[in-house]
């Protein structure tokens, strides 16, 4: 006791911090990248790798030395942007693009706004759809897991990008779906074609427990995102099942989990009220579902949250949540 | 291949015309009525929108200026005397100069003189500190130190010294708005005029304590002695709740207050040399001494008179 | 486990209650009391006795200065030394009237017995006389003088009298202990309270972390008969305690802004107030004492206590008495962590409404570095009242007023749950608490302005006529 402090109230915080709250989310997403080095081998190991180290690097490279602030490393906010950006791109991508999709994710979408909490896009989205509009070939290489202990080989294409191909020949959905043999079990467990972390739906979701048990996020974006596809495919495919592909298969193919539980759901670019959240998450969802149907692209789940992310700003400001004695 | 430049050519130009002619019809017809003179003083105001004047910004202050009938009312104070004279000529009213004033920090308790006996620990805005207790410092008077005057100088003339922890007005960049005095919650800034080429005198302290409790919070603070009152021969100094305050439209910068001040809470800027108390002593003796012999003498001269009276009476009597 | 709480925000901070085991002590008396003139809300009172003369403990040394004001009893017996500005815990001058004590001589016609007196008075103005002349104020943290609050405004009925016995704040363990000890006092107080507003129904709330409390005030219920008195288990969350928030559980009913408690039919008092009316009424003793925990996470055990203190002993004494201020502390504080004020001055007295030291680690209590805010919504989701402290920091470093006043900055209660939870260290309170002050300023000189119109239009009219 040299000299008391004195400060306004309260005395006492949190145990939670961004540092904690990002250590989680870094936590959360270990699963799903195990998962892929496990399915995609060393190729992947070496994506997650430079992923993650660049952004890291990228990040307090900017800070320190053109910015000239204190470095924000230790967040653990680069860390996630790293692991997410790799878990959005396929195991084969050259080790020069991923940095290129850093750069665009902490250099571009990240720094230029002013850092953590100032971003108005999700950086890791921004760099993957930047790679997917830039390097089409490298992003849509989907080459069969070659797994490190000998794990399965499946079929290289997406499930999404068959179907969108096998309609444009004239095929029906059914059709497509017996050729290539899909089934709901394979989806979720593991062991279908597409980004790293789209290998395996089970380890997404277990992350998504973590960080809802963990009081990290809350699951209202995620959920209004699944009950819009559910609902839009529902509808679109009971009207025609032959051009229109299921409910279940649409929540489980693509970056659905990986973008409704984790980038979606990212603070800084989603709204702060449960309303704004729901709307959020029903644009994100119904966006998506009309990509898949009727866009050029197989796969819409990065182009919606891009495009929901830039509504943000207007649904913070048209809704609050409810005040005490106020109606 | 021609054909499609002059047809390039020809549609823009077109386009360009359509449009500068809406343009200009809206313009017209849409335009709202305004004194231009309120331009033309906008004009040559400083530009700074520092709300110094009392108004929202430079061009409210011209919009007031101009509906005003005199220029009384209306100063700005960042522009000083050559901007109103300028304003005075395009509106065609008189103007009153102004002594040039400058803003001056009234507390000198430096982190030596001022110990800290305890830790603020809460966000850096002195309001925010001063709404929760008296200060870091025994002082419940003195500058709080989180630098509020600073984020509100427009110009970049307030700077802490990380030595003192006090802040520092720079004179040649402060325009005397007065927005670090409306920011500080201890009133400590006051907007005083500069002095004949920037000389002035000013007592550096508000600690209303009494005496004892003022000099053991603080070593440089004033103790409301009342010294420099007494030694004052243009009544300049006033002591009120136990501390000093120099009027600076009676002083006449003698700087004999500052010279016998006990704590050295007067402080002098800008001024030639360092007072030489000694020598402000010496003289304030020599005139007490021959005040007291004078003030002796005039006694003596009316006890003789008295004596005198007697006899006059006397003489009237008879 | 209880699922009866507040239905917006709130945080779940460590509960803490280290010294709840820790029976009451009555404190030895000090050579010197400095009892203030600023111990409720409102205006301060005005000293009724000079330097010199002799008084008794329970003596009437000051009387209101004003409607919302109280009476001022002297603690102990002795001689007045001084009348003269001292510094309160904040390092603020108040007047204070300092007793040198001598003997322990009590005024007359104080029952300092400890039998329980249930009869309740069948006057109302007599109970509420009694509880004005002894200066009974909110013990719960606001000090609003209780008569005053038990006496609304014509027009206004009471329907509930909720009995604050959450006490949601970490550390603290007084209200509980005189929950345990001072049971049937503080059921005759709520009791009498009752009666003052016309016999509606009567809640006493206490949190679940209490189960003692709540079967032992359940017992003396039972035992005592009281009719439309019941004890109602809530779950645990800060800031249970909080009056709109306690409303809003007991009541499921919202105090609409700006509105009084009354309004909805509802008026709040603590367990602490029940027992000071108690005394006050049935035993004819003014509030002179209250119950103080000491205790801290950085104070062993053995070393926290529940202390009966007398007003005015000087907080230096109490900590000196409990073995002394730990090398360990870095901030003390009167009051909880999360509402309670921190002590600049340790020689400032205790008043009617201290109800803690509270000693915390420099680790636990050391604000760390501010970072930039990652808008992840939590002290929204964590603010009582709904607001979005987010927003109204940013509005607030901007000086927009009328933006703030939309977002309704003038309905914080300054709970700290905002600046608790926040993950980046934003100083989200101190920010926001300087937004309201000013906010409350323009309403208020909005009010006086329209107040003043009206008064002039009337005034017109009156000379047209």
């Amino acid at each position: 006791m040299d000299k008391l402090l004195v400060s306004p109230n309260p005395h006492i915080h949190t145990a939670v911090s961004t540092r904690s709250l990002m250590r989680d989310v870094v936590i959360a997403l270990l699963p799903a990248t195990v998962v892929s080095i496990v399915f995609y081998g060393l190729s992947m190991l070496l994506v997650t790798a430079v992923s993650v180290v660049s952004c890291v690097l990228l990040e307090y490279l900017i800070t320190r030395f053109l910015l000239k602030k204190p470095s924000t490393i230790c967040d653990w906010s680069a860390s996630v942007t790293g692991l997410l950006l790799a878990l959005n791109l396929p195991s084969t991508t050259p080790w020069w693009v991923v940095f290129i999709g850093a750069v665009v994710a902490i250099g571009v979408a990240k720094m230029t706004f002013g850092g953590l909490g100032q971003n108005v896009f999700n950086p890791a989205i921004a760099g993957r759809v930047f790679l997917l509009i830039s390097f089409p070939t490298y992003m849509t290489d989907w080459k069969a897991p070659q797994g490190l202990f000998g794990a399965d080989a499946v079929t290289g294409a997406t499930p999404l990008g068959l179907i969108k191909e096998g309609l444009l020949q004239g095929q029906t959905v059914t059709g497509i779906m017996a050729e290539n043999g899909f089934s709901y079990g394979q989806m979720l467990f593991a062991n279908v074609g597409g980004t790293a972390g789209e290998i395996s739906a089970i380890a997404l979701l277990a992350g998504f427990v973590y960080l809802l048990v963990r009081r990290v996020i809350r699951p209202h974006i995620t959920l209004s995102i699944w009950a819009t596809v559910a609902v839009v495919s529902l509808i679109f495919w009971l009207c025609a099942p032959e051009r229109f592909t299921d409910p279940l298969f649409n929540l489980l193919t693509g970056g659905m989990i990986l973008g409704s539980c984790f980038m979606a759901t990212d603070y800084v670019t989603s709204p702060m009220s449960v309303k704004g959240g729901v709307i959020f998450g029903v644009g994100i969802g119904f966006i998506t579902m009309m990509i898949r149907y009727f866009g050029s692209y197989p796969e819409g789940m990065s182009f919606a949250i891009l495009i929901m992310n830039a509504v943000v700003p207007l649904l913070n400001m048209w809704f609050h949540q409810k005040k005490y004695g106020r109606d | 291949m021609s054909s499609i430049v002059i047809w390039t050519i020809a549609v823009i130009a077109l386009l360009g015309l359509v449009l500068a002619l809406v343009l200009y019809i809206v313009a017209d017809r849409f335009k709202v009525e305004e004194d231009p003179r309120i331009d033309e003083v906008e004009k040559v105001m400083p530009g700074a929108n520092c709300g110094g004047c009392g108004f929202a910004g430079c061009r409210a202050f011209a919009d007031a200026a101009v509906k005003a009938p005199n220029l009384d009312n209306n100063y700005c104070p960042v522009g000083g005397n050559d901007v109103m004279k300028k304003v005075a000529a395009i509106l065609g009213y008189e103007v009153k100069e102004k002594a040039p004033m400058v803003a001056v920090v009234r507390c000198n308790g430096s982190c030596e003189a001022r110990p800290r006996i305890n830790e603020y620990d809460g966000y850096a805005s002195c309001r925010v500190k001063a709404a929760l207790y008296a200060g870091d410092t025994a002082c419940a008077f003195g500058c709080l130190g989180c630098g509020d005057c600073v984020a509100a100088c427009a110009f970049g003339a307030i700077s802490m010294d990380p030595a003192t922890g006090l802040p520092v007005v720079d004179e040649s960049k402060c325009t005397a708005c007065g927005a670090c005095a409306k920011a500080c919650p201890k009133s400590i800034i006051e907007i005083r005029p500069k002095g004949p080429r920037g000389m002035r005198l000013y007592v550096s302290c508000l600690n209303r304590d009494k005496g004892p409790a003022a000099k053991k919070a603080c070593a440089s603070a004033c103790i409301g002695c009342g010294i420099c009152a007494k030694t004052c021969t243009h009544g300049a100094i006033t002591v009120e709740n136990n501390v000093a305050y120099i009027d600076p439209a009676k002083c006449k910068l003698c700087r004999e207050c500052e010279a016998v001040c006990p704590t050295g809470a007067i402080h002098s800027v800008n001024f030639p040399k360092p007072v030489d108390k000694d020598a402000v002593k010496a003289r304030i003796a020599e005139r007490n001494r021959k005040a007291k012999e004078a003030a002796e003498a005039a006694k003596a001269a009316e006890a003789a008179a008295k004596l005198v009276e007697p006899e006059k009476k006397e003489e009237n009597n008879g | 486990m209880a699922k009866i709480t507040f239905s917006i925000g709130g945080v779940h901070p460590c509960d803490s209650k280290i010294s709840r085991d820790c029976a009451i002590e009555v404190l030895p008396l000090p050579k010197t009391v400095y009892i203030s003139m600023a111990q409720h809300l409102g205006a301060p009172a005005k000293p009724v006795v000079a330097v010199g003369d002799k008084v008794k403990a329970g003596q009437v040394i000051a009387e209101p200065g004003g409607f919302i004001s109280a009476f001022v009893h002297s603690s102990v017996s002795g001689t007045v030394k001084s009348i003269a500005p001292r510094k309160d815990l904040a390092g603020n001058y108040m007047t204070h009237v300092e007793i040198e004590v001598e003997g322990d001589e009590w005024a007359e016609g104080i029952d300092l017995g400890d039998n329980l007196v249930t009869q309740i008075p069948e006057d109302r103005a007599f109970i509420l006389d009694r509880i004005k002349s002894a200066g009974v104020v909110g013990l719960g943290g606001a000090t609003f003088p209780t008569h005053v609050k038990l006496n609304p405004a014509p027009g206004s009925v009471a329907e509930c009298l909720i009995i604050n016995g959450a006490e949601c704040e970490p550390y603290l363990t007084s209200d509980f202990r005189i929950m345990l000890e001072r049971t049937k006092e503080i059921i005759v107080g709520a009791a009498l309270m009752q009666k003052v507003l016309g016999g509606c129904r009567c809640v006493i709330g206490i949190e679940e972390n209490k189960p003692e409390a709540i079967s032992a005030m359940r017992k003396a219920l039972s035992e005592l008969g009281y009719a439309n008195i019941e004890v109602l288990p809530l779950m645990k969350k800060y800031p249970q305690g909080g009056e709109k928030q306690l409303i809003d559980a007991v009541m499921h009913r919202q105090v609409k802004s700006g509105a009084l408690p009354i309004s909805e039919g509802a008026v709040v008092q603590n367990v602490a107030t029940a027992l000071a009316v108690y005394e006050a009424v049935q035993k004819n003793k003014p509030l002179v004492t209250n119950t103080l925990t000491v205790t801290g996470n950085c104070l062993p055990v053995e070393k926290q206590h529940n202390y009966l203190f007398r007003i005015g002993m000087p907080l230096s004494y109490i900590a000196e008495q409990a073995g002394g201020v730990p090398q360990e502390a870095a901030k003390i504080v009167s009051g909880g962590p999360m509402m309670g004020k921190a002590i600049a001055n340790l020689d400032a007295c205790t008043v009617k409404g201290s109800s803690s030291i509270l000693y915390l680690s420099d680790e636990s209590t050391r604000r760390k570095a501010e970072s930039a805010c990652i808008r992840c919504g939590k002290c929204a989701e964590a603010c009582p009242m709904g607001l979005e402290p987010f927003l109204l920091r940013r509005l607030a470093l901007a000086g927009k007023l009328d933006e703030l006043e939309q977002n309704a900055v003038q309905d914080c209660i300054e709970c700290g749950c905002c600046l608790y939870s926040c993950p980046a260290y934003i100083p989200l309170l101190d920010i926001i608490r300087q937004a309201k002050v000013q906010v409350m300023g323009v309403i208020r000189a909005r009010a006086a302005a329209a107040k003043a119109a009206a008064e002039a239009a009337k005034a017109a009219a009156a000379e047209k006529k």
